[in-house]
């Protein structure tokens, strides 16, 4: 009898297993000869300029001071390092002899030429959603650049995570092929956004919370994420901007990475806003229509709070002295001193830039914005604010930009602490964040490595 | 060692004259209580006979023309003095900018006193103790200021080994000069303190000098370590904003928020009660306050800023159509080179516009001065690149007489023209008349420097040519600027005294003549070419406030002539350098145009995709330095970025006193010309300049330097000097766009050469 | 009042707690080294070293560096003893006007004191920070690397 089952169970297994197999195995694609660069019409290649502008594709796949395309830049995941591949055209190392059929195949579903499965590291969940016509563009361009020959580094995962096969396992959970159909009741620019938004653009891929196998919570979408230490905030209801965003600004933020009543972009969202920046202006507002509409009207009473916010920031500005929320939340670990060393912190740095009393002529070119405005202090996380402050912000060499110096070395661990736990405590009505000293650790670790 | 033939024409003295020591049987013309010595000069030949004394009697004759800054300072102890214990103190109207200008000098000197660099106290531009030499610009201080130091020094050894000759009682050819004495064969030798005694170098130079064998240099010609190097790299004062005096206050300037701003009203009240405040100034529109220490200064007067009121009524033109305003202003045109009539006209013609948006000194040391009224005297100490016009300026603005103050330069940061440091010179004038006793320090922020100081004109230069196979039959050059030039000179030209109670206006501008010029500086091209015309639109009105900028017209101008004779020669199809040999003459201008393609490898040069290579050459003003560079760089048409690879360069400076010294300016040329031509543009919009900061005004960073930059210095020994620091700044901006294009194949003409206007010429939409 | 340790020696300045470093070294010690470049953390001219990494003294205040060690150029060597970082800028005479000369130093001690054996891609990099507006960078590259040499002499000369 046991022998039976046993004999049915391992049968099962075994055909659940070729069944698997099967779904997992694709077959390799043909290597073609590379084509000539000649081949391909200017207009598909400017098209597919901007198309990878959105799709973000040199972000990823160009490693620091290395070229553009060539891959081998380290991608941080809790399961391990995944390495970005070249994408240039180059014959051996890069995807010089992919067809477009392999190149479409690889962005729809996931398999690279060779039919090997690949890692949702490369969001392929959103690009799937591109159209045909977009693909053989963004295909046009990417056969366009240089060749350059470079190897990316093995990945650097656990077993059996370095399984390709079993990301099938993954696809089948968690891939969902499905179209983004055009919603009727919503304007061709929603839609638009839309499609730019849930594909090429990948937005979600950041700023949607994970489960423990790293897919995306599809019913907290754009709820807000976390990427390369990071939190990408909410897009969504729960965006805790102090002034709500609107289509106009967000439009401005994506455009040029500031916004006057918002933080200027930080982090991976800088490079974002960068790649943005080649992209028409429609297109990027056809996107922030879309984003807008997702975090909906904001209630009356937030509404409110974003105007008082604003008057106390202007005020400061003309009045002098700083406005923010006289206000000590309890609970957690922060005690008295550590809000009134962190005073004493911001009174002799950032309030130079981001107070009011030096806002006029001798103050720096952009006004620094009112920290009551910032999303950052707000967040159920410190790590935007403590990486801000250590890492400062500046435009890439030789633009012009919003900068910010950093504080890595002038403060240390101690000081960070009590000026980002004196930072929430008078301008933010939510509870002190508990993690503090920890977070600061962390982000100095990171931030060495990169060094 | 050094033979001088001289004679001396030498007349009774008058009684009130005599020379003390045994100097009774040299006898000199008196000319308004002026003793004139002349020589007569013949190098390497041996000898001296006292002649018959000459012009006895008669009036004397007009100063012949004397070489270099000496026509402004014709007595030979202006220049350098000899103390009766030797220490030798030579003077200079110039001013060490961070030229090593200090460095040459004193090798100059050095070489023809025949003494140890290190034995000579060198002392700058100094209204009370130095030669008036005008300004420290148009790359002259080699050609004024080493000219007249090198011919005094001459002159001062041939007077001493002269006043050894006769105290020895040994012909001069027997005598040799070295080391700071006068030596006979039998080895008797007197020191040069010993030699100088009352009034022997106070006597006026002669037109010619016994200049030293130029085959005998001993420090001339090396390349001598700077002498300011070392205090600078140990933190010992060297700059004028390390000057600290006793009792020294400081002060904060609030800057009004844009040009022909007037305050209106401002509430002193709580910045006077801020912590060390002394003093609030107000004069007009002019606001200051004074505290005891720095920082109190700067944080009271942000707090001042913040009550002050202002009214303002101009506006700057709008951003986007500002080359098509500047072009419409009123003009006036000259013909520089050419007839009355338009050539290169017709089918066939091939014609570029080439466009410069205003640049900035953007010193990286904002301006600083100090200023000290005490006893009926003004003291200021400046950065200042004319000690002597800043002193008359200051004067007139302050209605004072200018001999009742004193301009003294103390090195600042790298000015590279005018920039605000006359104006922070006035600054802190106006401020210690207002504070008596105490010195006054004004330092700028980075914000006013970078508002406030006065810009590089806005340039449009529009090029057309007739090609007969491989020569230019015609070719038609047109150049829209401001004037380069709003100097201090008048006080209208200081930003302080725009503001006070009785303000003063800019003097309406002039256009420089030529062959220097201003916004025509080079625009007459070097080539000979068959017809060629030249045209000047002097633009008076500025919309921006503009003045001289490291090169002055020439940057662009050379930025356009030499970006067309490329676009020319791919229409004729021939290379580039071989299309520039074709048409010109000039022996030293060809040395350096081969010099370059020699070592870059011009003709090697493999093509590679997305690199390119490009070439240009210029003379400084077609009469100083000859300069050519050649570059390659690596860039990318869809992304716009532009990497420069690896620059070569070549330098004809005249002489090259001392050769390092000549290669580090042109480096920084080179670099800061890369800056200038890939990045730089001043930004305003309708009221207010919006380049406050680095910011807002990005400069080239070491992540986009090149990875080589070479340059070879030709010297020629012998040949005047002819400058140095500007020489670089035209050829590499179209060495640069040259490159660009080779890499691209699509040529951008309006500067900077940024991501966004290359993706503009390839026809990219970037919104 | 607050008690600073700068170049080993303790010094008392009595200036606001929010003063920025930068003055109190110029204003209160007449350290002249470090410079007024903008004052607002963008052009590195006013470097120094707090606990051994480059630190912006314009955008540091007082109050937080009590008990932290602080470097300037002068605490390199003195015009007549010059240190390794100050012996290879003047053996490559790596200066023009000179004024960002010694933020350039302090950067490039940092870095030497953290990394002796830097590629010119590091020391490039690591540069970065400061500007130079007379266009001195090739000259202040070769000196660091200049200086990663002495230091080692130095070193090994025990």
């Amino acid at each position: 009898m046991i022998r039976r089952l046993v004999v049915v169970l391992l049968l099962v297994l075994a055909v659940a297993g070729i069944a698997f197999f099967a779904s997992a195995w694709r077959p390799r694609m043909p290597a073609i000869d590379t084509p000539l660069r000649s081949s391909f019409d200017a207009a598909s290649i400017q098209r597919g300029a901007v198309l990878t502008a959105i799709g973000g594709c040199a972000s990823c796949h160009t490693a620091p001071n290395s070229k553009a395309y060539a891959g081998g830049l380290p991608l941080e995941t809790p399961f391990g390092t995944i390495y970005a591949t070249n994408i240039t055209p180059e014959r051996e190392t890069g995807i010089g002899r992919w067809s477009l059929a392999a190149f479409v195949r690889a962005m729809r579903e996931g398999v690279d030429r060779d039919g090997r499965q690949l890692y949702p590291a490369f969001p392929y969940d959103h690009f799937t959603h591109v159209a045909d016509e977009d693909l053989r563009a963004i295909y046009t361009y990417l056969m366009t650049r240089e060749p350059i020959r470079a190897e990316a580094p093995r990945n650097d995962l656990v077993f059996p995570l370095n399984v390709r096969m079993l990301i099938e396992g993954w696809k089948l959970l968690y891939f969902d092929h499905a179209p983004i159909r055009p919603d009727a009741t919503q304007s061709a620019e929603w839609n638009r956004g839309a499609y730019l938004a849930e594909g090429l653009g990948h937005c979600g891929s950041c700023h949607t919370p994970r489960n423990f196998l790293g897919a995306l919570k599809k019913r907290r979408h754009y709820a807000g994420g976390d990427i390369e230490g990071w939190h990408a905030p909410a897009l969504d209801a729960s965006s805790r901007a102090p002034v709500p965003w609107t289509v106009d600004a967000l439009q401005q933020y994506l455009k040029r990475g500031v916004s006057n009543v918002h933080e200027v972009s930080a982090g991976p969202m800088t490079r974002v806003i960068h790649n943005l920046a080649v992209v028409p202006d429609e297109e990027v507002r056809a996107i922030a229509t879309y984003i807008a509409s997702n975090m909906g009207a904001p209630e009356q009473a937030r509404e409110e709070r974003g105007k008082e916010a604003l008057i106390r920031a202007r005020s400061a500005a003309e009045k002098g002295g700083d406005a923010g929320i006289q206000k000590l939340t309890t609970g957690g670990q922060q005690s008295e001193t550590t809000i009134q060393d962190g005073r004493v912190i911001y009174e002799g740095t950032c309030m130079l830039c981001h107070g009011a009393a030096q806002r006029t002529t001798g103050a720096p070119s952009r006004d620094a914005l009112n920290l009551g405005l910032s999303t950052s202090i707000q967040l159920g996380t410190p790590v935007n604010l403590i990486r801000i402050v250590l890492q400062g912000m500046a435009p890439p060499d030789g633009e012009s930009g919003p900068f910010m110096p950093g504080f890595s070395t002038e403060l240390t661990d101690e000081q960070l602490v009590s000026l980002v736990t004196y930072l929430r405590s008078d301008f933010s009505d939510h509870p002190a964040w508990q993690n503090v000293a920890r977070e600061v650790r962390r982000a100095r670790q990171s931030l060495a490595r990169m060094d | 060692m050094s033979r001088m033939r001289g004679s001396w024409k030498s007349v009774p003295q008058s009684s009130s004259d005599r020379i003390q020591g045994t100097l009774s049987r040299r006898e000199f013309l008196v000319r308004g209580g002026a003793l004139v010595v002349s020589f007569s000069m013949a190098r390497g030949a041996l000898g001296a006979q006292p002649q018959e004394p000459q012009n006895v009697g008669k009036e004397p004759k007009k100063a012949p023309a004397l070489p270099g800054s000496l026509k402004n300072a014709p007595l030979l102890d202006s220049w350098i003095r000899i103390d009766a214990d030797g220490t030798i103190t030579v003077f200079s109207g110039k001013a060490e900018l961070g030229q090593g200008i200090k460095t040459a000098l004193i090798q100059v000197a050095a070489e023809e006193l025949a003494v140890e660099p290190r034995t000579i106290n060198l002392v700058t531009a100094d209204t009370s103790r130095t030669p008036n030499e005008g300004y420290t610009a148009g790359s002259q201080s080699m050609s004024d200021g080493a000219t007249a130091i090198q011919h005094a020094a001459a002159q001062v050894r041939a007077i001493l080994a002269g006043i050894a000759a006769q105290r020895l009682n040994v012909p001069l050819s027997e005598l040799t000069v070295h080391m700071g004495a006068v030596r006979a064969k039998d080895g008797r030798s007197l020191r040069f303190g010993e030699l100088v005694t009352g009034e022997a170098l106070h006597v006026q130079a002669a037109p010619q000098s016994p200049l030293r064998d130029p085959k005998t240099r001993g420090v001339m010609g090396k390349s001598l370590p700077r002498v300011d190097i070392p205090s600078k790299v140990t933190g010992r004062p060297s700059y004028v904003h390390d000057l600290r005096l006793p009792n020294m206050v400081h002060a904060r300037v609030v800057r009004p928020p844009g040009y022909g701003a007037r305050l209106q009203t401002v509430d002193t009240s709580s910045a006077e009660k801020m912590p060390g405040v002394l003093r609030i100034v107000r004069n007009g529109s002019f606001l200051a306050v004074v505290a005891e220490r720095e920082y109190q200064a700067i944080v009271a007067m942000r707090a001042l800023a913040r009550t002050a009121q202002w009214s303002e009524s101009r506006e700057l033109p709008r951003a986007a159509d500002a080359y098509d305003h500047f072009q419409k202003l009123p003009q006036e045109v000259y013909v520089d080179a050419g007839g009355p009539a338009d050539i290169a006209t017709g089918p066939g013609t091939i014609s570029a516009t080439y466009r410069r948006p205003y640049q900035m000194h953007a010193s990286i040391g904002p301006s600083c001065a100090v200023a000290l009224a005490e006893q009926g005297m003004l003291t200021v100490w400046s950065h200042t690149q004319g000690a002597y016009p800043l002193r008359n300026a200051i004067a007139e603005m302050l209605r004072m007489p200018a001999e009742r103050i004193r301009c003294i330069h103390m090195e600042g940061s790298g000015c590279y023209g005018h920039n605000g440091a006359d104006d922070a010179a006035a600054d802190a004038a106006l401020i210690a008349n207002a504070f008596v006793g105490r010195p006054v320090r004004v330092q700028w922020m980075r914000e006013d420097e970078h508002t406030w100081e006065p810009y590089g004109s806005m340039m449009i230069g529009t090029a057309r040519a007739r090609l007969d196979g491989p020569n230019v039959t015609e070719w038609q050059y047109e150049v829209w600027s401001n004037t380069h030039n709003a100097r201090p000179g008048p006080a209208g030209n200081l930003s302080t005294a725009w503001q006070i109670d009785t303000p003063f206006t800019p003097p309406p501008p002039k256009p420089a003549p030529l062959p220097a010029g201003g916004g025509n500086r080079n625009a007459i091209p070097i080539y000979s070419f068959q017809n060629t015309r030249v045209v000047h639109h002097f633009v008076p009105e500025m919309p921006l406030r503009v003045s001289a900028l490291r090169g002055l017209g020439a940057y662009a101008n050379v930025f356009a002539i030499e970006s067309f004779m490329d676009e020319l020669a791919t229409a004729a199809k021939i290379d580039p350098l071989d299309f520039r040999l074709r048409h010109l003459d000039d022996g030293r201008a060809r040395d350096v145009i081969n010099a370059v393609a020699e070592r870059f490898g011009w003709g090697r040069f493999q093509k590679q995709r997305g690199r390119g290579r490009g070439f240009a050459f210029a003379r400084y003003k077609n009469y100083a330095a000859y300069c050519a560079v050649a570059i390659e760089v690596e860039a990318d048409r869809e992304l716009g970025l532009v990497k420069p690879i690896r620059v070569v360069a070549a330098i004809d400076s005249g002489e090259a006193v001392n050769p390092d010294g000549i290669r580090n300016q042109t480096e920084g040329g080179v670099i800061q010309s890369l800056s200038w031509t890939l990045y730089e543009a001043v930004t305003f919009e309708s009221r207010r300049i919006t380049s406050r900061d680095w910011s807002t005004y990005p400069i080239m960073r070491f992540s986009n330097v090149p990875d080589t930059l070479e340059v070879h210095v030709i010297t020629r020994p012998g040949m005047p000097f002819l400058g140095t620091g500007e020489a670089a700044q035209g050829p590499t901006s179209a060495a640069v766009a040259n490159a660009i294009a080779d890499a691209i194949g699509v040529r951008v003409r309006e500067l900077p050469i940024t991501r966004a206007h290359i993706r503009a010429a390839v026809g990219i939409q970037e919104t | 009042m607050i008690v600073l340790n700068v170049n080993g020696r303790e010094y008392q300045v009595d200036a606001a707690v929010s003063t920025p470093l930068l003055y109190a070294l110029r204003d209160y010690l007449q350290l002249n080294g470090a410079k007024f470049g903008c004052g607002l953390g963008q052009c590195g001219a006013c470097t120094v070293m707090v606990d051994g990494k480059p630190v912006l003294s314009c955008i540091t205040p007082i109050s937080v560096l009590s008990g932290r060690r602080i470097k300037t150029i002068e605490g390199l060597g003195t015009i007549d003893n010059p240190g390794p970082v100050q012996r290879a800028f003047i053996d490559e005479q790596a200066a023009q006007c000179g004024y960002c000369i010694p933020g350039m130093m302090m950067r490039a001690q940092a870095l030497l004191e953290a990394n002796p054996a830097p590629s010119k891609a590091d020391i490039r990099r690591h540069m970065n920070a400061n500007l130079c507006r007379c266009g001195t960078h090739m000259r202040i590259l070769r000196a660091v690397e200049r200086a990663v040499g002495y230091l080692k002499n130095d070193r090994s000369a025990g």
